[in-house]
């Protein structure tokens, strides 16, 4: 290093290990590193999952055979919408984003995510709406109509009591850290890439959490607004979706698939992002037709936006209208298709090694091929009448989730573990988690077809036995079960590996991105000489790293920040450093939020709060621009 | 019940293009999950320090390039012809004659259906609820409504479904060719009791139609021996008619089923139960055991009251 560290002394927080207990957690309370925060963001993601995991525990157990009493109907509606709402909302997302937020700095060459103290408020939002929805189902006020919340039966008049207003608001909570996450990864992707890393060097992970968050940046306000307005019907006594007053339901669903249609990709595509750097890394080559991959995410981020009417086709909407979502519902296959076309001729021509990372993603093109099928099916407008709002959709959904999302997720649990804690899992463990996880999933769900077809409703809380439907529910709870087995598994592969897994070393796949390039896990700030890019593969190719940027101070930490579209050094970028201001705001921010539940007072007085912490988080501190300037140094 | 075993062309239609879809559906799955397999069994095993092909793969990348082309190539034209079959079905579908169709207004409850037959002049008019009569082989031209929250109609064997919205009427059609029992579902789910919300479809010859619909037109039979007069008035005088309409008698409320002929349904409660003396009785002294959160509140009748109740509904054939 060729910059002269100063004699100021900022509050450091780059080595939180070091002093006492009580240090150590103001350290851990108010970092901004963004390793720390994504796997924050990780952990508590697959922490809700095992609850939402929990709760299709108890759904399978009511409905494995007819005329169950175990659940009532009141138990029933809460528990199913909280198992939806969780997986959407408080896993599915967050997870994706958790994993953007670790890789994405480390993939592009920087040192730090943009706006970190953002990501930090982000992450303490999502906790608290989490605990808060949470805290709500314990004392019986969770949601209970389902994760899409029609009104009116949501509404003031038929939602009666408070578990509408927690749903609703616990959607402001995950949407607030959505967005701020969305706005870091993409200012990180566009401005803080190694030198050289052009925008057709971008890895293709990150191009699919670029294209991601501005998908949650023009879906996301669609649900808030709706949400909001669902909240002043039953808080000041609006009329937004009140049909005698001139407000109308449909407007509601309009306003939510806006949003839900997209939030199915903006889950699917994080997975298609971290299918291609398994699948590169495993077939020792990289992924063919990168362009034609990139541009698919693209289209599919387009395309997405054009569905949200194949929700809505049993509705009395204008027929000729309904055709046209049925035509675009039905091309949104193609980019995806011309991915997974893409992935097979990587394959087909690459040198396979078939490692437990790489099985998931073979999964994949199982499960979510078959998903997709039937997506096609639903896309079609007098299919989809007959199977809309049956148990083929509930089968539908979950083989698009769990092969399009969870199966890709769990390979990059496996592939990224030894990069995050420095030990690899264990492979044996793992294969059995692999079989175990696919056998589980397909007797689970390939049965509701059936049930599907044969006149099964979704959201039920009991049926006749005359109906016939016992047999294959109960097909379906022991799948649930061998599904329970396998994650099982994988728990105890990642506590165990934890202590005594195989120490991984810097690149223990050979992979080719450059957060291979650093130790595991990654020192902080990421590189101590950020890398200058010089090929599509940093690690694979010859002269893949041109070089190393050098001035960059370490106390406090720089950034360079780069041009858009060619990586060109632009200007030095001071990161902010470690505060408390985040986690006090967004506690400010939680108070607003839930009082508001209850009152809308709680909207005026809570903001004095908010307002005093942020102004303070952003008001100019002397000793930050004294260290700033001590760095400077005349050419 | 099932959506593939059609009792009417409206599901025909639907069940044929499920054919189409299945079959080009599978042989795409069945292709591109081949195509991974061989992909990874015929792929070079790479020994695990083998050097990545980062400069050398790109040789065979033109090949490969153009089996990619092919494949979305074929991939478009065959979605592009499941979009043409698809709206080709939907043409059928709303190409269903109706000329001469049994007009029936439905309405969605929680949790049951209120079914008006506009059938003829003003004075054929009569309500019935949870069973709807309908002769083969003649079309049935709904308008639907809901009174509370968002329903939707489904009888897999006649038709796909089509949402019951408040503030919103939709008209629907379909036709049965096949006499037979039909049970149709709420498939939207509307709150604590949608899993108990069916909708009994009974399509039978029209003369068998024609003379159940003349039954359901007159008003309720006087009562004949004491226990059941006695039992009218318990109906009258009691909370029942607060909410409950038996023509013929001062008891008018619309909150509920129009009970006038409920004796001569073949399910009580949106079929939940069969409908059993014992099972009406069951219904009436505790609704909320049967059909927890149901608007229905429990009875504590005096005993003698009950019976007479019972035996007063018993009548309403």
């Amino acid at each position: 290093m060729s910059v002269a560290t100063t004699a100021v002394t900022p509050p450091s927080a780059h080595e939180p290990e070091r002093g006492h207990a009580g240090a150590r957690i103001v350290n851990a309370l108010a970092t901004v590193d963004h390793k720390r925060i994504g796997l924050r963001f990780i952990v508590t993601a697959f922490a809700f999952a095992l609850a939402g995991g929990v709760l299709s525990g108890l759904v399978r157990h009511q409905l494995a055979a007819p005329q169950s009493t175990f659940l009532g109907p009141d138990a029933y509606d809460q528990i199913f919408s909280m198992h939806g709402t969780t997986m959407m909302f408080l896993f599915a997302v967050p997870v994706m984003q958790g994993m953007a937020l670790y890789l994405v700095p480390l993939m592009v060459g920087t040192r730090n995510i943009a706006f970190p103290r953002m990501a930090a408020y982000a992450y303490w939002m999502y906790l608290a709406g989490g605990i808060f929805v949470y805290a709500g189902l314990l004392l019986n006020i969770g949601p209970d109509v389902g994760w899409f919340s029609y009104v009116p039966l949501a509404g003031p008049q038929y939602g009666v009591g408070k578990r509408s207003d927690f749903w609703a608001q616990l959607i402001t909570f995950t949407e607030v850290s959505s967005l701020l996450i969305a706005i870091s990864v993409i200012t990180t992707a566009f401005k803080l890439r190694a030198p050289g890393m052009s925008l057709d060097r971008i890895p293709l992970f990150v191009w699919a959490m670029l294209v991601t968050s501005f998908m949650i940046v023009f879906a996301m306000p669609a649900v808030m607004l709706a949400s909001t307005e669902l909240l002043l019907d039953r808080l000041v006594g609006t009329h937004f979706f009140n049909p005698s007053e001139g407000g109308d339901p449909l407007l509601w669903q309009h306003l939510f698939w806006f949003f839900g249609h997209p939030e199915v990709y903006l889950i699917f595509m994080p997975a298609l992002g971290m299918m291609s750097p398994i699948i590169a890394t495993f077939s020792r080559r990289p992924v063919v037709g990168y362009p034609a991959m990139v541009l698919s995410l693209i289209a599919t981020a387009f395309l997405s936006f054009a569905l949200w009417v194949h929700h809505m086709f049993a509705t009395a909407i204008p027929e000729l209208g309904k055709t046209f979502f049925t035509a675009a519902s039905m091309m949104i296959a193609i980019p995806s298709a011309v991915q997974i076309f893409c992935w097979i001729a990587t394959l087909w021509t690459g040198r396979v090694r078939l490692t437990t990372p790489l099985l998931f993603v073979l999964g994949f093109f199982v499960i979510l091929t078959l998903g997709g099928m039937t997506g096609i099916m639903v896309a079609s407008v007098p299919l989809d009448l007959q199977v809309h709002d049956t148990y083929f959709v509930v089968a539908h959904l979950h083989y698009v989730l769990i092969g399009g999302a969870v199966f890709p997720l769990l390979g990059a649990v496996y592939f990224w573990f030894p990069k995050i804690t420095g030990r690899l899992l264990s492979e044996r463990l793992g294969r059995w988690h692999f079989a175990l996880l696919f056998v589980g999933i397909n007797v689970t769900f390939f049965p509701m077809h059936q049930l599907g077809l044969d006149g099964m409703p979704r959201r039920i809380y009991t049926y006749a036995a005359e109906t016939g439907w016992g047999p294959l529910n109960f097909v379906a709870s022991v799948g649930d079960m061998i599904t329970d087995v396998a994650m099982l598994l994988f728990a105890v592969n990642v506590v165990r590996s934890l202590w005594r897994g195989a120490v991984a070393g810097p690149n223990p796949w050979d992979a080719a991105t450059l957060e291979w390039a650093v130790a595991s896990p990654p020192p902080s700030p990421n590189f101590d000489e950020p890398p200058i890019v010089g090929g599509r593969e940093p690690l694979w190719d010859a002269g893949g790293i041109a070089g190393r940027v050098r001035g960059l101070a370490h106390e406090p930490p720089e950034a360079l920040v780069t041009t858009v579209v060619d990586a060109l050094p632009d200007h030095r970028y001071a990161l902010p450093q470690p505060t408390l201001w985040p986690l006090v705001s967004a506690l400010a921010t939680t108070a607003l939020f839930v009082g508001s539940v209850f009152t809308p007072w709680a909207v005026v007085w809570g903001a004095v709060p908010v307002g005093a912490a942020m102004t303070r988080w952003f008001w100019p501190r002397r000793w930050e621009y004294r260290q700033r300037i001590a760095v400077e140094r005349s050419p | 019940m099932s959506a593939l075993l059609p009792a009417g062309p409206q599901a025909a239609h639907v069940a044929a293009l499920w054919d189409v879809m299945l079959v080009v559906t599978g042989i795409v799955f069945v292709a591109i999950v081949a195509a991974t397999i061989v992909a990874v069994a015929r792929a070079r095993r790479g020994a695990a320090d083998a050097p990545s092909d980062a400069a050398g793969a790109t040789a065979g990348e033109q090949r490969s390039h153009r089996i990619i082309w092919a494949a979305v190539l074929a991939s478009t034209v065959l979605l592009a012809g499941l979009v043409v079959a698809s709206a080709v079905t939907d043409r059928a579908l709303a190409s269903l004659p109706t000329d001469g169709a049994l007009r029936i207004t439905l309405t969605a409850h929680q949790w049951w259906w209120e079914a008006t037959y506009e059938d003829g002049g003003v004075h054929d008019r009569f309500t019935t609820a949870n069973e709807l009569h309908i002769p083969v082989g003649r079309p049935v031209l709904f308008t639907l409504a809901a009174s509370d929250v968002i329903h939707s109609l489904w009888v897999p064997e006649l038709s796909g479904k089509k949402d019951l919205i408040p503030g919103r009427v939709a008209p629907h059609a379909w036709r049965a060719d096949r006499a037979g029992t039909y049970r149709g579902v709420c498939a939207e789910f509307c709150g604590y009791q949608h899993a108990h919300m069916a909708l009994l479809v009974i399509a039978e010859a029209p003369d068998a139609y024609a003379a159940w619909a003349e039954r359901q037109r007159q008003p309720a039979a006087e009562p004949a021996d004491d226990a059941a007069k006695r039992g009218r008035d318990v109906f009258l005088t009691s909370t029942c008619a607060m909410c409950h309409a038996v023509d013929g008698t001062t008891a008018q409320a619309q909150r509920a089923p129009n009970l006038t002929h409920v004796a001569s349904r073949r399910t009580i409660a949106a079929g939940t139960l069969a409908n059993s003396p014992a099972n009406r009785a069951a219904w009436i002294a505790d609704p909320q055991a049967i059909k927890p959160g149901a608007n229905m509140p429990p009875h504590a009748l005096r005993p003698e009251d009950a019976r007479a109740l019972f035996a007063y509904v018993d009548t309403l054939q």
